[in-house]
């Protein structure tokens, strides 16, 4: 038999489509469900005001407010540390066993159950810092799960830097920091963003995390301070869906859409700065 | 201006166990082209980086002996990188702008060394660069441009510019013409006179008609070792040493 290679190839570009099929359609079927069902529900007041009625009725708007607080809290606190830690192993750090023993444990920290993490947060932050449950116990919780991602796509960014930037900087008279300062950091900025990207979106969506640190089950009032409780998008969509009887439909796909557009919304506003970067350094 | 600005004594110099550098001795004078020969693998790159100590990027490098610039020994653990390196300035092989502007890739080097200089200042120093590798004309109406749409050449010369404008007084050029073409290449040695008048420039080339064209003293090297350095007029025409005879004339390299 003689091979054909471009029926071969119909074959292979078949099957690689396919799979990008088979990816795309679960994805899209979710987001097509989510908005039928939910769109009814999104309102002024479905958005903007307190929850009544054991929940039945009323808004979410102690929970949305509750997951921007954690997100920004999480994100204020792992970004800055996980980017000094990311710059310290892949521009000071000798390569030795040591620093691949702790590139290692940072990839598989990432693995981690995110119950774990919660666990973890309420025997740290809740019980021996006695910060009770609270905003500042929930977003260091999540900062810490969100730490690996952020400090494994960083070192990556700033290890695709090209090393002829390095050296000519070097070369100029730079010191190794004015070096990393003006043209490493600079040129990773957008991979940065990325991992970044990826850790909003968790910490957004996680309920585990912040099952025992922070989430409040029924709370319908705005947190005065960072040691409040406050009710969150993902813990409020598991009790109105699984807690709480006779919640109407459209109420549970409504906050379900909410959090999507709210993961959306801050992912976008990452990619424009992201795009914004890449337009101006390029190489 | 006879007198030397570098120079060398008995230095050797290791990469880990490899002996890259064997016992080198020589001056080289401010105010002239050196050029540097030998075939791949010489150590001909090794001893321009030794120059500037960009071989301390490398783990597991060493050196012994002593090479002066203007007295001072620059292989001295006190040595500051940091003022050898605005006063010994490097053009690499490949044009290497920054993703950055014109404008921002020659004010990197004043950024760089505080000088918190003001905006007026920082356009004359561009202008003045830019016009010293003949840039200026081309580019004035485009300095905020983003350097990686030039030309290759065009980038060479930026690349000069931008090392210009630190000031320092010795230029060491790894192969600059490498990767251009023939016009760009004698335009860029034409250059390289011009800028004699002002900088000791030292140039690692594997191009013997260049070293014979631009240079007035060159060196040739073999397998880590200095053969001979003299008068660039003299090695081309009477070479003393049978190694550098052969390699001249074509039989290896």
């Amino acid at each position: 038999m003689i091979k054909n290679p471009y029926r071969t190839q119909n074959i292979a570009f078949f099957f690689l489509f396919l799979a990008t099929l088979l990816i795309v359609i679960p994805v899209g079927l979710i987001v097509v469900l989510i908005i039928q069902k939910g769109l009814p529900a999104i309102n002024w007041q479905f958005l903007f005001s307190l929850p009544r009625q054991g929940m039945r009725a009323g808004g979410i708007f102690p929970a949305i407010i509750g997951t921007i607080y954690l997100v920004a809290g999480a994100i204020i606190f792992a970004l800055p540390i996980g980017l000094l830690a990311a710059v310290y192993l892949s521009e000071y750090a000798k390569d030795n066993l040591l620093t691949r023993i702790i590139k290692l444990a940072i990839v598989n920290l990432s693995g981690v159950p995110s119950v774990v993490y919660g666990l973890f947060g309420l025997v740290l932050f809740v019980v021996f810092f006695k910060f009770g449950a609270s905003i500042i116990s929930g977003s260091l919780t999540l900062g810490i799960m969100i730490l690996p991602v952020i400090i494994t796509t960083s070192r990556e960014a700033l290890e695709s830097v090209p090393y002829s930037f390095r050296e000519v900087s070097l070369s100029l008279g730079a010191s190794k920091w004015q070096t990393i300062r003006h043209i490493v950091l600079p040129n990773a900025i957008p991979g940065i963003l990325t991992g970044t990207i990826l850790g909003l979106g968790r910490v957004a969506g996680e309920t585990a995390p912040i099952l025992f640190t922070v989430a409040a089950f029924y709370l319908p009032q705005l947190p005065k301070s960072i040691f409040d409780q406050v009710m969150a998008l993902p813990y409020h969509l598991y009790v109105i869906s699984t807690q709480v009887p006779n919640v109407d439909e459209k109420m549970r796909y409504g906050t379900a859409l909410v959090l999507l557009a709210l993961v959306l919304f801050m992912n976008l506003v990452t990619v424009i700065i992201r795009y914004k970067f890449r337009k101006k350094k390029k190489w | 201006m006879d007198n030397p600005i570098i120079i060398t004594k008995n230095l050797n110099f290791w990469y880990g166990a490899f002996h890259a550098l064997k016992n080198i001795n020589l001056n080289m004078k401010a105010n002239k082209i050196t050029a540097i020969i030998g075939p791949s693998g010489c150590g001909k790159s090794t001893l321009l980086r030794v120059f500037n100590r960009m071989n301390d990027l490398i783990e597991g490098v060493r050196a012994e002996g002593e090479v002066l610039i203007d007295e001072m020994n620059i292989l001295n653990n006190k040595a500051d990188l940091v003022v050898l390196r605005k006063r010994v300035g490097m053009v690499f092989q490949r044009p290497n702008p920054f993703p950055l502007s014109v404008y921002e890739n020659i004010v990197f080097g004043k950024r760089i060394h505080a000088a918190v200089e003001a905006r007026d200042q920082l356009d004359e120093i561009v202008e003045k660069s830019l016009k010293s590798v003949s840039l200026w004309e081309e580019l004035k109406d485009r300095l905020n441009k983003s350097a990686l749409r030039l030309s290759l050449e065009q980038k060479q010369r930026l690349c000069i510019a931008r090392l210009i404008a630190v000031k320092p007084d010795v230029l060491l050029m790894d192969e600059p013409c490498s990767t251009l073409d023939p016009q760009a290449t004698s335009r860029i040695e034409e250059l390289m006179h011009e800028l004699k008048n002002n900088y000791t420039i030292i140039i690692v080339t594997h191009n013997m008609q260049q070293a014979a064209r631009v240079s007035d003293d060159t060196g040739f090297m073999l397998l880590g070792e200095l053969i001979e350095f003299k008068k660039t007029q003299e090695i081309f025409t009477a070479p003393f040493d049978k190694r550098t005879e052969d390699y001249i004339t074509g039989r290896y390299g």
